[in-house]
């Protein structure tokens, strides 16, 4: 990929430029996509149609006109508000998640950096999300958002036990931390004779530490049933109760950057990345990256599905959860995984 | 700025309690509301917060107070009152205006025929299944699930379509007037009901399946906000929230008002199934199988309506009842709503005093949320099912 850009842009720091943008680039049409999409499996699902109107064939500029709303709209800060800090939190939580796609293979031509620890460092730098929200909701100078800053400091780094767990029990199989190596180790087919050469397919527990990384990692990007920072019927709006116009507007993104990020490490490390599900058929660097984000797009969508399903869990239950059910049972695959490893 | 004194109980913290390495803890007083997606309206809770639980719960109220009783002292009918009286429990118009009319007519000893009575109980079951409707789906909003909200909001509006064809109004209906109706029932009327009655049962399962039994739900609503039947009655709370707590007490049964007495249905009373009796969950649940037992008294007054009959021969020509005073009390979704009218013997009431069950019910709320935590204070007040224009009046 690189190379490619070289052969056309002025050398150096252009090129280094435009291929570190790629990322920020998916990221801002995906989340444009998104929220669009979002709305129309919500309306669908309530039996309603969601936007219709803006742009024409089912309302599909709405988004953009949203985003055209919120820039323009005044940078409220509270009066008691700690400037700095409140004006920062939305950029750091931001360039947490931004900063992470840099290890993420899209395609078998394109990756943002070879980063040899990939998961190791994306882990790392997503928990700078929650400092984020701490941040936010401490420079609010808002009781409410105080509570919710407190609840998601508790809920990050509880999931981040069961969800490293998880990824590990893949990088035993792996052997290896590098994303592009774990997805090359998923190419080929015929696993059984017709399914993919995919980890999911790998032995069964690895079905049950896709499933736990799933729900770990709905509790990471604060998806329903574990949305409590923002729980809008009860914190009035979490850390997010005294932002408003475009740093509402990055947390929002943040969100979806995250809901993205993660379905993107689990169709990695579970769902082949990049690599056809037909074996090479429709294979090749333009393919991958469309497989990719397919692969992306469906968990995303099934994120969307629970929320507009399921009620909210209660902040201890959502604790509960963790120590008492995930973090054990992700332990207990982790060594059966082993195991497995160990016999066959 | 001007410094406003806050009316109201003094709200003393404990003092700092130092947590062992040196930084002190204090309990947070916070305010939940009045402007608060959760409190259904424009309640003010002022929490007194140990972390996450609450050790003190004070609901202020007054932020809809619209002199409900001091208007009806100025009309110069009494039929005039009516629109007053919508809006007081606005999503239960119909039951309000019942409530009223009855009351009228006992002061006046009037006697309506059949057709109207008919024509009221079938208007104020519907408007019972509508005002469940509303109390379960933002029940549900509370918890956190959106789409069962507008699961609801659907069959809601198909009640409101056939009120809207007999009154003409959606929401505040002007409808059930002393001694008779605003006017008949359309032709279609009856063939309306009976097929939102046909549509409706099936959706009462769909409920159930997506919100009644998810373990979340289940896990976020049983055993919160344990009302016992004692402490229900020493507050005087009353319908669906004291019927979740196991006492089964109707005045459509145990007081004999209307026609209620032809019908043949149940009083449902909560059980426990999921939790403790009493529990928010419990009195979710009653509200579910009132909408049921609602759907049999519709179904058996639509066999026996008669379809003859003047809804207007018993309207009296003047409103000038005798002088004299009386109290009367029906079964509203919320719970015992009695009208307390005094009368001069002149046009203009001398007092109608209203005995709003959502403001007896709020009463309650200190008692059975301490130890809770914020999200089951919203659980809560959900639960309880209060309609703040009916609070405040």
């Amino acid at each position: 990929m690189q190379q490619f850009l070289e052969s056309f842009l002025p050398a150096g720091p252009v090129v280094v430029f435009v291929f570190s943008i790629i990322p920020l680039m998916i990221i801002l049409i995906y989340a444009l996509f998104a929220i669009w999409l979002e709305r129309k499996v919500a309306g669908h699902i309530q039996d309603r149609l969601g936007p219709m109107q803006t742009g024409g064939w089912h309302g599909w500029a709405q988004t953009i006109a949203d985003l055209l709303k919120m820039i323009q709209k005044e940078d409220i800060v509270p009066a008691k508000a700690d400037r700095f800090l409140f004006k920062m939190a939305p950029f750091i939580a931001f360039a947490a998640s931004y900063a992470a796609f840099v290890a993420i293979p899209f395609s078998s031509g394109y990756i943002g950096s070879m980063i040899d620890v990939g998961v190791f460092y994306i882990v790392a730098i997503t928990s700078l999300l929650s400092v984020s929200i701490i941040m936010a909701g401490w420079a609010s100078n808002n009781k409410w958002s105080l509570l919710g800053a407190m609840r998601t400091a508790a809920q990050t780094v509880s999931y981040e036990v069961p969800t490293v767990v998880t990824i590990l029990s893949v990088i035993i199989v792996t052997g290896t931390l590098n994303l592009m190596e774990v997805t090359e180790m998923q190419t080929g087919n015929a696993f059984l004779g017709f399914l993919p050469n995919w980890f999911i397919f790998h032995s069964p527990f690895m079905m049950i530490a896709f499933v736990l990384f799933f729900i770990a990692s709905l509790a990471e990007s604060h998806r329903v049933p574990f949305d409590l920072p923002e729980s809008e019927s009860e914190l009035v709006g979490g850390y997010q109760t005294e932002y408003s116009g475009m740093r509402w507007g990055l947390f929002m993104l943040t969100e979806y950057a995250d809901m993205l990020l993660l379905s993107l490490v689990g169709a990695t490390l579970f769902f082949g990345g990049w690599n056809s599900p037909f074996g090479s058929f429709m294979d090749g660097p333009v393919w991958g990256a469309f497989w990719m984000l397919l692969k992306g797009m469906v968990l995303v969508f099934v994120m969307m599905w629970l929320r507009w399903t399921l009620p909210r869990l209660r902040v201890d239950q959502l604790m509960n959860l963790c120590w008492k059910y995930l973090i054990p049972l992700s332990f207990v695959n982790l060594v059966l995984i082993a195991l497995w490893e160990m016999i066959f | 700025m001007t410094n406003v004194k806050e009316k109201g109980p003094e709200v003393t913290l404990s003092p700092p309690v130092d947590a062992g390495n040196g930084l002190k803890t204090q309990e947070m007083v916070i305010n939940m509301g009045p402007q608060h997606p959760s409190t259904h309206g424009v309640l003010r809770m002022e929490l007194t917060l140990n972390g996450e639980i609450v050790t003190r719960a004070i609901p202020h109220i007054g932020y809809l107070h619209r002199c409900f009783e001091k208007h009806s002292e100025a009309m110069n009918d009494y039929n005039k009152v009516v629109p007053y009286v919508d809006r007081m429990d606005y999503v239960a118009a119909m039951n309000n205006e019942l409530g009223y009319a009855i009351a009228m007519e006992r002061l006046m000893d009037i006697q309506v025929n059949d057709r109207v009575e008919y024509i009221r109980v079938l208007m104020a079951e519907l408007q019972r299944i509508a005002s469940h409707l509303l109390a379960l789906g933002t029940f549900g909003l509370d918890i956190g699930a959106f789409t069962p909200f507008l699961y609801c909001f659907i069959e809601r509006e198909k009640i409101l379509d056939i009120f809207e064809k007999a009154s003409g109004a959606r929401l505040l209906y002007n409808y059930i007037w002393i001694g008779g109706l605003m006017n008949d029932v359309p032709a279609d009327f009856k063939t309306d009901t009976a097929a939102f009655v046909k549509s409706f049962r099936p959706k009462i399962k769909e409920l159930n399946d997506l919100l009644s039994h998810n373990k979340i739900f289940i896990d976020r609503t049983a055993n919160v906000g344990v009302l016992p039947d004692k402490v229900a009655i020493n507050y005087g709370v009353s319908g669906p929230s004291l019927r979740g707590s196991g006492v089964a007490w109707d005045l459509r049964k145990d007081d004999h008002y209307s026609i209620y007495d032809r019908f043949e249905y149940d009083v449902i009373v909560g059980k426990g199934e999921m939790g403790t009796v009493g529990d928010c969950w419990d009195r979710y649940i009653v509200r579910v199988w009132e909408m049921e037992e609602s759907l049999k008294i519709i179904e058996q007054a639509l066999d026996q309506m008669p379809d003859e009959g003047d809804v207007q021969e018993a309207i009296p020509k003047k409103i000038r009842p005798p002088a004299g005073e009386i109290y009367c009390r029906t079964e509203t979704p919320r719970g015992e709503l009695g009208y307390y009218i005094i009368s001069d013997k002149s046009t203009t009431p001398f007092r109608v005093k209203a005995r709003a069950p959502s403001f007896v019910n709020l009463s309650v709320l200190p008692a059975i949320s301490v130890g809770a935590m914020v999200a089951d204070m919203v659980a809560i007040i959900g639960s309880i099912d209060i309609v703040l224009g009916e609070v405040d009046r």
